[in-house]
Order: C-alpha cells, then sequence, then structure tokens
C-alpha cells in the first residue's frame, strides 16, 4: 500500500481536518465492529469499476451480508444489487442520505436510532469528496470512512490512492477478518 | 397609473440668455407618471434586498441549506486564513454555514452582474444604433406579455429601448448591494445570506430578459416562433475550402458586424462565419443561412487546434481564458470586442480599418481589441480573407506517429487522470497508444468536457487532448446535425392552450434543459433525457449549451430531435428558446401561466406569482452541466420563483444543495386557499436544488418533481404514471415514497391499481383532501368564523 495522504483529484485539496489514513485493512474492521450502528452508502460506480474482475458492489454485498450492515442505493443502483439477489435496505438519492446522516435527530432506515458510522464506497469521487465534507463540519456523533480506492481527505478514515490489486487484496482481508465464510 | 423607478433629471453645464448666464444648472422633476397600463401595481415594484425576505424564509423553512463545504477555510480577507472547521468561527466570526452560504452569494452575484453587464452593453449598442423609441417586440401580436419577469419583479411594462435602461439601473444597484453583503463584517447569516442569494437570482433573471427583448427587438431574431428555421451545427459543418471565422462567446453584436460586413459587401458566399457557445446560437438567431454553429463551450480547443478557424473573434462570458494562445499555436489572429475580456491586447478601437488589417495580416500584432461591432465586422472578414490563403489550415494536431512515440515514452505517473474532471482513463489510452491503438482515446473524447487540464499536468507535456482529438478525428469530422434556431418567448396564444392542462396536471410537466456542457458523461444524455419526456408527452424547453447538446445525436434514419419533435409549447414539444439569455422566457412561460391562464395580476406581484408556480406549475429544470456562475444565478432565479433545478454531479461542488425532508410531515403543510385550513400537501417539489449522479437518477426525479399540491386526481395519476413508470424501469423496483403522493383513491393510476393499493394498505394510508394551495395567510379567501 502507499501511505501518502494525497487526495485523488490532485486539485482537491482539504484541511486543516483530514482523513486518516487506513494503513491497515484491520482498521476497517475494527472501526465496524465497534460501530453501534453501522451503514453502507454505494453509489453507482460501484457496479463500474475497479475491473472487469472486481467490482465493488460486490465486496458492498459480501460486507453487508457478513457484518449485517444496512445498505443504502444511490442513484439507480437498486437494479444493480436486484441483479446480484440483494435487497438493499434502502434507495435514495446521495444527497438525501448525506443530509439525513447529518441530522442528529433522524431515526435511520429502520426508525431505531441514528448511526454512528457511515462508509462510502461507488460515488463519484468530487461528489463523494463534497457530501463527506458535509458530514465532516455539520454532522454529530458521525464517524465517516472512504471505501474507495482513493484518498477522500474529508472523510474521518480513507484509504490512501491505491491499484486495484492492493484494494483488492485489502478489501478480501476486511471480508475475512469480518468473519466471511 | 405606471410609477417609473425615476425622475427626470436636466442638466444644463451653461446657459446663456439675454439676461443672464446661468452654469450647472440641474432640474429634477420628481418621478414620471404613464397613464398606460390598467393593471394594478402590486405590493413590491422593484423589491429591495429585504422585500422578499419572507417568502425566502417560507421557501428555506421548508428546503433547508445542506452546505458542502469545497474548502474547509475562509481567504478573503487579511484575518485569514480562518479554519471554519465544525463549529468554528473565523476572526470575523462567521460560521462555515454563513461562509458557504456567502459563497453562494458570491457566485450569483458573479452571474447576475455578467448578465445584466451583458444586456448593458446590448442595450447601449442598440440605443446608440436604433434610438431610445425603438420599440420593444418579442412576439408581435401573439404576445401581449411581452417582459413577463420584467414586469413581475419591477411593476413597469417596457415598451421601448430606452423603457429598460431604469430597468437595468435598478439591476446594477441591487447587484451592487448585493455584493456588498458579502464584505468582511457585513450579513452574519447563512439564511440572510441564502435569502440574498435568491434575490440575486431574480435580478438575474431580469438582466437576461432585458439582453434577449432587446436583441430579439432590434436585429430581428425568430419571435416566439415555433417554426423558427433548422440550421446547421457539428464539428464537421464548415466549409473547409472557405476561410473561416470562428467566434466565441454570448454577446453577439461583433458577431453581427460581420454577418452586416458580409452582405452588405455582397461577398457572403466567400467566408464561413461559425460559432462556439451562445455567441453561436444567437447569431444563427439573426442569420440561420449565413452563420452555423459548431458546438457548446467545451468544443473550443479541439476545434481551434484543428487549425479550421483562420480567425477567432471572441466576445465575452464561458471563453477559455487560454484563447489567445491557443490561437497563436495554430497562426490564427484573434480580435476580442469586449470591455470584460480585453486579453492583455491593444485598443485598436480609433485605428483605421486598414491598418489594423494590415498590422494582423502582417503578424506585427497576434491580436487587437476593436470595441465597435461595426469595425470588427469589417477588421475580421477583411483579415480572414487575407490570412486563410497564407495560414493553409496550419494544425497543431499531432500524427499518429507521433502520439506513439509519446506513448511508448510515458511514465503513467496519472497525473493526467487525476486532474480530470471526470477521471477518464488517460494512462489506459496511453498504453493502447503506445500499441498503435488510438480507439480508447477515441472513447475519451466522447466523455471529455474539454478543459485540457490533463495537458498542463504532464509532466512531459505531452498534448494529451491533442491526442484524443486526433484519435476521434473522423468522428468530428462526420459531425453535422440539424438544430432549431432558438425562437425566443413562448407565444401567450400557446399558453392559454396549455396553461390549464400544465396547472391540472394532465400535461404532466415542463422540464427545462439548461445550462453549460460540464457533462460527466458527454452530451448524449441530454439528447436522451430530452427524448424520453418529449415521448412522454411532456414539454421540453431548453437553451445554451444544452440545447446544442440534445441536437448533436441522430436516430437510426439521420434525424435529430429537432426534426422529430414539434417546436411549440406543447406536450410532446422540443424548443430551443434560444441562448443563456433567453432562459427567462421559460421562466416567463411559468409567470404568464398565472398571468394568462389563471389571471392573477402580475404587476409588481412576486410573491403571489411564485406561491402560485410552486404550487401549482409543474416545471423543473435540469442543468446538467451547470458549470458557470452564471448558471448558479439562473438557477436560483428559478428557486424563488418556485421552480426547483436538478443539476448534474459536478453540480454538487456549487457547495449548497436545497433539500425538503418527505419524512417530515410538519414541512409540507400548505392553506387551503377556500378555508385557511392547514392541510397537507405532500412532499411536492420535493427538493428545491438537488445534484444527482447519472442521467437515471435525473429522470426518475423529473418525474417526481413535477408533482404539485394543486394538481388534480386525473393529473396526479398521470404524473404518478410517469414517476413510478420510470422508477421501476430504471430502479426495478416500486417506489417507497408513492404513499406520499396518492391524496385519494382517484389519484391512482388505473394500471397501477392493484400494485399501488398493496402498498397504501401496508403504509396505513389515509385519504385527504386536495387543497387549494398557498402559503401565503392573505390569499386565504374565507378565514374561520368568517
Amino acid at each position: 500500500m502507499g501511505v501518502k495522504a494525497e487526495p485523488w483529484q490532485t486539485a482537491e485539496i482539504a484541511g486543516p481536518k483530514k482523513a486518516l489514513l487506513i494503513l491497515k485493512p484491520e482498521v476497517v474492521v475494527a472501526m465496524v465492529k465497534r460501530a453501534k450502528r453501522p451503514i453502507l452508502i454505494v453509489g453507482h460506480l460501484a457496479a463500474e469499476d475497479y475491473s472487469d474482475d472486481v467490482k465493488m458492489i460486490d465486496y458492498a454485498i459480501r460486507m453487508s451480508r457478513t457484518a449485517t450492515i444496512p445498505v443504502v442505493a444511490t442513484a439507480h443502483m437498486t437494479t444493480e444489487f436486484i441483479k446480484r439477489g440483494f435487497q438493499p435496505a434502502g434507495w435514495m438519492p446521495a444527497m438525501d442520505i448525506g443530509n439525513r446522516l447529518k441530522d442528529p435527530e433522524w431515526k435511520g432506515l429502520d426508525g431505531t436510532g441514528p448511526y454512528d458510522l457511515a462508509m462510502f464506497m461507488g460515488l463519484p469521487y468530487y461528489m463523494e469528496f463534497v457530501i463527506l465534507a458535509g458530514l465532516k463540519h455539520f454532522s454529530k456523533g458521525l464517524k465517516t470512512i472512504s471505501l474507495d480506492r482513493y484518498y477522500d481527505p474529508h472523510a474521518s478514515w480513507s484509504f490512501p490512492n491505491l491499484s486495484v490489486k492492493d484494494w483488492n487484496e485489502g478489501f478480501k482481508i476486511i471480508l475475512s477478518k469480518l468473519g466471511e465464510k | 397609473m405606471q410609477l417609473a423607478k425615476k425622475g427626470l433629471v436636466v442638466k444644463v453645464k451653461e446657459l446663456k440668455t439675454d439676461v443672464a448666464v446661468v452654469k450647472d444648472l440641474e432640474v429634477s422633476i420628481g418621478r414620471i407618471s404613464e397613464e398606460t397600463w390598467a393593471e394594478p401595481i402590486g405590493p413590491t415594484p422593484f423589491p429591495s434586498i429585504t422585500d422578499l425576505r419572507e417568502w425566502d424564509f417560507k421557501l428555506l423553512q421548508r428546503y433547508k441549506p445542506f452546505y458542502l463545504p469545497f474548502c474547509d477555510v475562509c481567504c478573503l480577507c487579511t484575518f485569514g486564513k480562518c479554519d471554519l472547521t465544525g463549529d468554528k468561527r473565523g476572526a470575523c466570526g462567521l460560521n462555515m454555514a454563513a461562509q458557504q452560504s456567502r459563497i453562494v452569494l458570491l457566485a450569483c452575484c458573479i452571474g447576475a452582474a455578467t448578465h445584466t453587464g451583458h444586456a448593458r452593453h446590448l442595450l447601449e449598442h442598440l440605443i446608440e444604433k436604433f434610438g431610445r423609441r425603438y420599440p420593444i417586440d418579442v412576439g408581435g401580436i401573439s404576445v401581449d406579455v411581452e417582459a413577463p419577469v420584467t414586469r413581475l419583479v419591477t411593476g413597469i411594462r417596457p415598451k421601448t429601448l430606452g423603457d429598460l435602461e431604469e430597468v437595468l439601473d435598478y439591476c446594477e444597484t441591487e447587484v451592487t448591494h448585493l455584493l456588498a453583503a458579502t464584505h468582511t463584517g457585513q450579513e452574519g447569516s447563512n439564511i440572510d445570506f441564502e435569502s440574498k442569494v435568491l434575490h440575486a437570482g431574480m435580478i438575474d433573471q431580469v438582466g437576461m430578459e432585458v439582453a434577449d427583448m432587446v436583441q430579439i427587438s432590434a436585429y430581428g431574431f425568430p419571435k416566439a416562433d415555433p417554426e423558427a428555421p433548422l440550421t446547421e451545427i457539428g464539428f464537421g459543418v464548415a466549409d473547409v475550402s472557405k476561410p473561416v471565422i470562428l467566434v466565441i462567446g454570448h454577446n453577439v453584436p461583433s458577431s453581427v458586424g460581420i454577418i452586416d460586413y458580409l452582405t452588405d459587401k455582397g461577398i457572403y458566399n466567400k467566408v464561413e462565419v461559425v460559432g462556439i457557445c451562445c455567441t453561436a446560437i444567437d447569431i444563427t438567431r439573426y442569420s440561420s443561412s449565413l452563420a452555423k454553429i459548431v458546438g457548446p463551450i467545451s468544443w473550443q480547443l479541439r476545434f481551434i487546434r484543428s487549425g479550421i478557424p483562420d480567425l477567432v473573434v471572441v466576445d465575452e462570458q464561458c471563453i477559455r481564458a487560454d484563447a489567445l494562445i491557443e490561437a497563436q499555436k495554430i497562426k490564427a489572429p484573434v480580435i476580442a470586442s469586449s470591455p470584460e475580456n480585453c486579453l492583455g491586447l491593444e485598443n485598436r478601437t480609433k485605428s483605421p480599418a486598414k491598418e489594423i488589417i494590415s498590422d494582423l495580416v502582417e503578424k506585427k500584432v497576434p491580436g487587437v481589441l476593436i470595441l465597435d461591432p461595426e469595425k470588427v465586422g469589417e477588421v475580421a472578414v477583411e483579415t480572414v480573407m487575407a490570412v486563410a490563403p497564407k495560414r493553409k489550415k496550419f494544425n497543431v494536431i499531432p500524427e499518429v506517429k507521433e502520439i506513439i512515440k509519446a506513448a511508448q515514452e510515458c511514465t503513467q505517473c496519472n497525473e493526467c487522470i487525476r486532474a480530470c474532471p471526470n477521471n477518464l482513463p488517460i494512462p489506459d489510452a496511453m498504453k493502447a497508444a503506445a500499441k498503435g491503438d488510438l480507439n480508447p482515446f477515441a472513447e475519451i473524447l466522447e466523455n471529455c468536457v474539454g478543459c485540457a487540464r490533463c495537458d498542463s499536468a504532464c509532466p512531459n507535456d505531452f498534448p494529451l487532448h491533442s491526442f484524443a482529438i486526433k484519435a476521434g478525428e473522423k468522428n468530428l469530422i462526420a459531425e453535422k446535425f440539424k438544430i432549431r434556431v432558438g425562437r425566443g418567448a413562448i407565444q401567450d396564444v400557446e399558453i392559454r392552450e396549455v396553461g390549464g392542462p400544465i396547472v391540472l396536471g394532465e400535461i404532466p410537466g415542463v422540464v427545462a434543459l439548461v445550462g453549460c456542457a460540464n457533462y460527466p458523461r458527454g452530451g448524449k444524455e441530454v439528447a436522451e433525457i430530452a427524448e424520453e419526456f418529449a415521448k412522454r408527452r411532456f414539454i421540453v424547453v431548453t437553451s445554451g449549451c444544452a440545447a446544442m447538446s440534445i441536437a448533436m445525436v441522430k436516430d437510426e434514419e439521420g434525424k435529430t430531435l429537432y426534426e422529430k419533435y414539434p417546436g411549440g409549447f406543447e406536450a410532446g414539444g422540443i424548443l430551443n428558446v434560444g441562448s443563456c439569455v433567453s432562459n427567462p422566457h421559460i421562466a416567463g412561460a411559468a409567470i404568464k401561466i398565472a398571468s394568462i391562464f389563471a389571471k392573477r395580476n402580475l404587476r409588481a406581484n412576486y410573491e403571489e406569482i411564485a406561491d402560485y408556480v410552486l404550487n401549482r406549475v409543474g416545471a423543473v429544470g435540469v442543468a446538467w452541466g451547470a458549470m458557470s456562475q452564471k448558471a448558479a444565478s439562473i438557477a436560483s432565479g428559478f428557486w424563488r420563483l418556485g421552480v426547483p433545478v436538478i443539476v448534474g454531479p459536478h453540480g454538487s461542488k456549487y457547495r449548497r444543495m436545497l433539500l425538503g425532508r418527505k419524512d417530515k410531515k410538519e414541512d409540507w403543510y400548505v392553506y387551503d386557499a377556500r378555508t385557511g385550513d392547514k392541510v397537507y400537501g405532500g412532499p411536492a417539489p420535493e427538493h428545491l436544488f438537488t445534484a444527482v449522479e447519472t442521467k437515471e437518477e435525473a429522470m426518475v426525479l423529473i418525474a417526481k418533481l413535477c408533482m404539485r399540491p394543486n394538481d388534480t386526481t386525473k393529473g396526479r395519476a398521470i404524473k404518478l404514471t410517469h414517476y413510478v413508470d420510470l422508477h421501476k424501469r430504471l430502479y426495478s423496483v416500486m417506489p417507497d415514497d408513492v404513499h406520499l403522493f396518492v391524496r385519494n383513491k382517484a389519484d391512482v393510476p388505473l394500471t397501477m391499481k392493484e400494485e399501488i393499493l398493496k402498498i397504501l394498505e401496508e403504509k396505513g394510508w389515509k385519504e385527504r383532501r386536495i387543497p387549494d394551495p398557498t402559503l401565503l395567510p392573505r390569499l386565504i379567501r374565507k378565514k374561520k368564523g368568517d
């Protein structure tokens, strides 16, 4: 894995407060295990990136099933999930889920309470960048993780910029340590 | 009685009579009144930045800002940089929410100032040419309400060019006040900043309306013509055997000067005049036979680097700042023609034309600034005819072997893809090019916004954008399409015919596809959205670069959408109103529905009309490639009027959305004007401003945002049919909020009855009344106890 905390899109500079680097996949595992109410938000690029063999959506489904994490599909991603025999917990525009996660009064998709960990993958980089910025500044008690293979400085935690191979291997470790069988 | 904002002021420097010599005499006669308009003046003529604040707060209470800070600090004064992370405040006391809304206001001020400045240039030029008394005529007898936005906002009914001077005085004053509010130590509330954003948008609409009114009237553009002629558009439309003048920008007088000179000299068949961006749209409104459109703003570099233009004329707005540098690369002289965009060139406005032409032809200067449209015409035409034979279409597009060589030297450092707004796989294309395969580069060009940040980023200085142009060369040359020339206003009779069906919901909506070309996946998606909704019998209205992108797709028979669908404001129509400054015709159509169809007073009656539009007119704006500050101000003008706007994913960088929360029932109550009761109206429209990821998401949301509390049961059933159908087709599931839009069982589409009734039962749905909706207590006709 690389170790530089550089935004993937060169000019998307953030700070002073920037995401901590996920240098070991175990960090994600620990965050998920520690979270009481995690949620996974999956954008449309998850069905396209990163290669013919490695699609983020498949990892999202495996992660959701392994760790019992509800998935919110943004854009038209429900179609892709359903194609794969997976029913997301909800679907809504990325801006809407961002807006709700910002609200400490929101009771979540199941009406039982706010989430304490939001993980993102598959949104256009710049869109995820600004949504995570909104959450960094305006949410209360919410940690965020960018699970894409790009460093997103507005998350609480983010992978550095990774090759597809490194991302793939890292995610396999995450799934394994979360208890995937 | 019409009150003019300003009185008559006569100034006399020196007056000599038999009895006295008077110096510096100034006589002021108060306000001028005119007894010509029976409609009573409304409550808010020439509204100040606080006059419509209450209306804004009503909107902002429902559609709360979701801030998306693009930057964590403020660097606008020497206190800074200030870290505004979380709940920190800067040295001036401002917090992050207020800072974000302040930046949005700055953007909208830039947009409004740009359109107002554009209008001022046009008005001054046309008054000089035609006189103050030249009549405003945007549609002859077909258009009685000639200036719906201006009437609504200012309360005046302009009849001549001269009448518009005070309208622009007003706009300029308001923009100055708005800009002043962004100074350190001024406005401190984010919600008040947001109110000012809405004010900037409203002013922007007035400025744009003035600009388009005067150019339609004085230049004889199509006047509300549903059958405005078709003209050519595309990279391949220029006859390259002739000298080619390329015009770029938005303000058309210098391009008109070129056409007039060619016509006057009888040499119009000797020179090609082609344009990029809105100047191109407007010059074809002036002459659909003598001018052609190359494409939207993203076509600038590809066309210049191709070497086709022999001379480039730039006016103002959306022109690449490096246009002069790029033109120099292909040895084409440049004429700058706007005070807003001088490019560092010497002002030769007062030089004799022959001298300027000689200097350009002899390459003594790379370009000149000429602030006289007629002189631009003469210099451009005479220069291009002398330069073209020497240039021989010199271009800077590399040969294939050069690309392969560069690709073989590429280090795969990824700087190009990291600079690309659309994350296009340029390194992969270089890998393929190294093996002689340029197809991936050709694919990149299809989705490229033409920014050339990849060129700038490359440490080896490879001209990567030019590599893509070369790879896509065959497709570019084959680009020839038909676009309907901008028609201008919507006729009053068209409004009478569709006003009822729109307000009742039987025409499911008006979709306005507008804005720039910062598309996530090329312009074809705009055409796909347009056709989807035209087929569904919505009214599709378009302008600017979006209008061009809609034209640049052909079906299997070789027809474009403008050839397949009517140009009238009717169900299933696709109508190009014109350039950016034509957007108020779209807002104007919504206003005219309230005025002409519903007989609401229009004059200086902004709040009531906006309330009408918000609750009854199912219109949605879509700026799929929104990029500029002008696009921001255009959008904000629609928000204040109650028209929701969707932007493409890049629009998320506007750093603030205005989002409703359908899960908060309390946000969606309206007054029933019949009884004064507060009634749940449902989340319609759900948002005022939002960015979406994909065209599929946009389509579903467009259909949803067309619903309004006032829809009749028949209308709501039609709208629900489209919403549910699109949702099921594109999302593969039923919408999870359909129960919020069903007020009684008659709203349920017959063909979907079984599945929707099942959902209603599961959700514990209860029937509710359809109100006569308003957010304004003063419009309640009968209060409790009356």
